[in-house]
């Protein structure tokens, strides 16, 4: 099938797409942006992480064809602000894995509340595994991301 | 210590941003799963559904048949040895007549979209003869015994304990998968992009395996997603060349979570029988102990962990008569190797039990026994080796223990165990507090050949002095290319330092694993810059560098840095090796066999919910000396990543097996900690210098993990009251 949607602000088109193909794949695969990632391919890690109308989703859990005609955000779509530059800072980022779909979930926290507190941040975060921090110093970079 | 006073911005002990970390936070640094090339095809694997099995026969007619395919190959199409191994060479490439565990490889596809190559996997007929299963490590063929005896075997104390105890398999679960893209060259051979530890200990098994020169066979080290210790074996590595070689084109492989389960060794599981004899004033007399490990079907590392399980089995404890066996067992479980801290982790969720369970008989406080019998430098250990350096065991442990209680509880249900599950407002929650440390060896040991390959080169861009790092350690998330660069910086005093792609055009590194890379490959990094330090003041007969400028021994400037550069680049390369180390005697373990010991220190505070069994750790506080921290910020990345596997594996990470089927290989069954689960963490960093390391540092990756686990449990034995002499630690054991 062709699929057409809206990617980073640009029209895309996909073709020869196999029905069964996820939108985390078509984005990977097809649309060369490899920034969204694959660890799970099963909804549970969020490193996936994706804009799809405005509201974050896992795209590993995207069909496709459901992304007809809708307006996507990947990583690479968000400019580079105080997020990327407070994980950096803080030192969230070890083998970065998990880094694209925490910045878009943080990117997508702080629009919806500027000042969270801890719990909340965990709260939101919770979808989102990392192996390699504990998670320490990714509280820090939203902390130092709400500051700047 | 001969570093420069240069001055400059980012060397060693600051903590400057991650070369890598620009690309990382905007989606663009390249994961071996990320690779992409014209023409390429997917690689995919059909893996064994028995733990146990005669393969009597495979038919690859309809696979082959499949439109979009490729190529179907068996072990047959193995051109060169059709087995690899770290230490043993006994795993298969592909299974050769019979499978071992379950998730052996048996047969691997190329085809033009990855679901046609699953699908034509899965029209792979495989004909098994099932046969029996031996999954109780017990019961095994034995792998490696490893004997230590010191002291008097009949010694007698005033006060027992003993115990038995058992350590489930973990996973090491990184999140980038398993993946790579193999290329096929013109002269025959392949270039393999790839995530590993060690780039050149794949290339050699990947040549023979192919049966090509190793020079055929080029390994570039593609963007890692964390390892572990997960991938020191190989994986898809030989797969996918061989698929590439057979197709002659580029073949990718990229394993999803449920295969990454299979694709890559796990924790051995343990069970250990202490026997702890102390004086009635809490003096250790005598530890005798019974360590068997699970290794799986295949040796990977096993024979290294049953060694560390053996001489670091009594924990950083002065003990005179140690009788201690750890044995390591064939089974048709999934292979287990390393993962971090391998070996340490089981034997001190053991000790460190042990050693709660002596304080309660002798009504003593867990710190205060810990303290009467913690080692030193000059402390003997049990293979006879002289603990040399600090060992600052009752220092770390007298810092958690005085550190500020845990805050009390908010009462915001988010901070209740069961969280936002609502499941207590706070009846039946009990406070409990356990402490755990840990020893464990950096870098490699028992004679091992260890050394690690730099090649720097300091040349003038655009007129501006510059730096270029070449080796092949792997970077896999711990931040070696940032320590790399901040060595170059002291060494030279030059600022602007480039740290080349790790590839297999540079002598090796050895492996991104045992603590082992800053001190090694850091080590060699500092030792290629002073060569070329030295060839640099040779050329104008300088004494010192500073600021830029080459002075004489009286201090006088000579000439400008860049000036003597103008001459021509300088370039070294350097092979650096630390002390040597010896074999253990086989029959009474002793022997220096281990080159330099770390330390850390936990205090753990939990809430639980005894009525539920829910568990919230509340804080962790850790001490851990590290020498000297060559990158702070990365340092505590360090401590606070080990502190939360070593948290996950006292609460619920556990590869479950029935039969020797893996029952939980997703991220849905197997639990790693979410950013719900881990607590806020204390770090204190002693920086206590080693005489004989680069910079005096001490590695820092493995020991947080090793006295998590124990602290956590002692946590919530000091709770419940319960036993609790398994991990993970799961709600039944607590309400049960
Ligand atoms: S890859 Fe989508 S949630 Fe893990
Ligand atoms: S930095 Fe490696 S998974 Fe988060």
């Amino acid at each position: 099938m062709r699929l057409n949607c809206t990617v980073n602000g640009e029209a895309r088109q996909a073709d020869d797409v196999w029905a069964g193909e996820s939108l985390l794949y078509v984005l990977r695969e097809r649309l060369g942006l490899p920034g969204s990632k694959n660890a799970c391919e099963q909804g549970e890690c969020g490193s996936c992480t994706v804009y799809m109308d405005g509201t974050p989703v896992c795209a590993c859990l995207v069909a496709a064809g459901q992304a007809e005609g809708r307006d996507v955000v990947t990583v690479e779509g968000i400019a580079d602000g105080p997020v990327q530059q407070a994980f950096l800072a803080a030192g969230a980022v070890q083998c970065g894995f998990c880094t694209p779909g925490l910045v878009v979930a943080v990117h997508d926290l702080l629009a919806r509340d500027s000042a969270p507190t801890d719990p909340e941040i965990r709260e939101a975060l919770a979808g989102n595994l990392c192996r390699c921090t504990g998670y320490e110093k990714i509280l820090d970079a939203v902390r130092l991301a709400v500051q700047r | 210590m001969t570093t420069v006073e240069a001055g400059v911005a980012g060397g060693v002990g600051t903590s400057p941003k991650r070369p890598d970390g620009g690309l990382k936070v905007r989606g663009e640094f390249a994961f071996s799963s990320d690779l992409w090339a014209d023409d390429m095809l997917w690689g995919a694997t059909l893996r064994s559904p028995h733990p146990h099995a005669r393969i009597r026969g495979i038919d690859i007619t309809a696979a082959v048949a499949l439109p979009g395919v490729y190529a179907v190959l068996t072990h047959e199409d193995v051109p060169g040895a059709k087995r690899y191994g770290l230490e043993i060479v006994d795993q298969p490439v592909l299974a050769m007549g019979e499978v071992k565990y379950q998730g052996e490889p048996v047969a691997v596809v190329a085809a033009d979209h990855p679901e046609t190559a699953r699908r034509a996997a899965a029209r792979i007929v495989v004909d098994y003869e099932v046969l029996p299963a031996v999954t109780e490590a017990s019961l095994g063929v034995l792998l490696r015994h490893v004997p230590i005896r010191t002291g008097d075997p009949d010694a007698t104390a005033d006060v027992v304990v003993t115990g038995e105890y058992q350590v489930g398999m973990q996973d090491q679960a990184f999140l980038g998968p398993e993946s790579g893209l193999a290329v096929p060259a013109e002269d025959g051979g392949v270039d393999l992009y790839i995530a590993t530890q060690w780039l050149h200990v794949d290339q050699k098994q990947v040549a023979d395996c192919l049966g090509l020169p190793a020079e055929k066979v080029r390994l570039t080290l593609a963007g890692v997603g964390g390892a572990f210790g997960a991938r020191e074996d190989l994986s898809m590595q030989v797969h996918a060349s061989l698929l590439a070689l057979h197709t002659g084109r580029p073949v990718k492989m990229v394993y999803g979570r449920e295969e990454s389960f299979f694709g890559h060794v796990h924790r051995h599981p343990a069970t250990m029988w202490y026997e702890h004899g102390a004086t009635r004033d809490g003096k250790l007399v005598y530890v005798k102990a019974k360590i068997v490990l699970d290794g799986g079907a295949y040796a990977s590392s096993s024979t290294a962990v049953a060694a560390n399980a053996a001489t670091l089995g009594i924990g950083p404890y002065e003990v005179p008569n140690v009788v201690m066996d750890a044995s390591v067992y064939y089974t048709n479980n999934p292979p287990c190797g390393a993962m971090r801290g391998f070996g340490a982790v089981q034997a001190c969720f053991a000790y460190e039990s042990q050693m709660d369970k002596l304080a309660s008989a002798l009504g003593l406080d867990p710190v205060e026994v810990r303290l009467r019998n913690a080692m030193t430098t000059g402390s003997r250990m049990p293979t006879g080796q002289i603990v040399e350096g600090p060992a600052p065991v009752a220092d770390l442990l007298i810092r958690v223990r005085s550190a500020p209680p845990a805050p009390e509880g908010s009462g915001d249900l988010r901070e209740m165990p069961g969280g936002v599950s609502n499941t207590t407002h706070g009846e039946g929650v009990v406070r409990g507090i356990g402490y755990g440390i840990g020893i464990k060896n950096v870098a490699f040991s028992e004679g091992f050949d260890d050394y690690a390959t730099a090649r720097v080169r300091l040349e003038l861009i655009g007129g501006e002095p510059a730096v270029l790092v070449h080796t092949a350690a792997a970077e896999v998330g711990q931040g070696l290319v940032t320590v790399q660069a901040q060595i170059a910086r002291t060494e030279l005093g030059v600022e602007r330092v480039t740290v080349a792609t790790a590839d297999t055009s540079v002598g090796s590194a050895g492996s991104s694993s045992a603590s082992r890379q800053t001190y090694m490959t850091g080590g060699a990094v500092r030792a290629a810059c002073q060569a070329v330090r030295a060839a640099l003041l040779a050329r104008v007969g300088g004494a010192r560098l500073d600021g830029g400028k080459v002075l004489s021994d009286s201090g006088a400037v000579i000439a400008d840095l860049a000036s003597v550069i103008g001459d021509g680049p300088i370039e070294e390369t350097v092979e650096w090796r630390h002390r040597p180390t010896y074999p253990l005697d086989p029959v009474t373990g002793q022997g220096n066999a281990h080159v330099q010991y770390a330390f850390a220190a936990h205090r753990a505070t939990v809430d639980v919910d005894v009525e539920l069994g829910l568990v919230r750790v509340v804080e962790i506080v850790t001490a851990q000396d590290v020498g000297k921290a060559v990158n702070p910020l990365a340092v505590e990345g360090q401590i606070h990543g080990g502190t939360a596997q070593g948290l996950g594996l006292a609460l619920m990470e556990e590869i479950q097996m029935v039969d020797g089927i893996v029952r939980n290989p997703s991220f849905t069954d197997y639990l790693i900690p979410t950013i719900l689960d881990m607590p806020p963490m204390k770090v204190d960093v002693l920086e206590m210098a080693d005489p004989h390391s680069p910079y005096g540092l001490r590695g820092v990756g493995e020991p947080p993990t090793i006295s998590s686990t124990p602290a956590v449990v002692a946590a919530v034995r000091a709770a419940t009251g319960k036993a609790l002499t398994r991990v993970p630690v799961r709600p039944e054991h607590i309400v049960g």
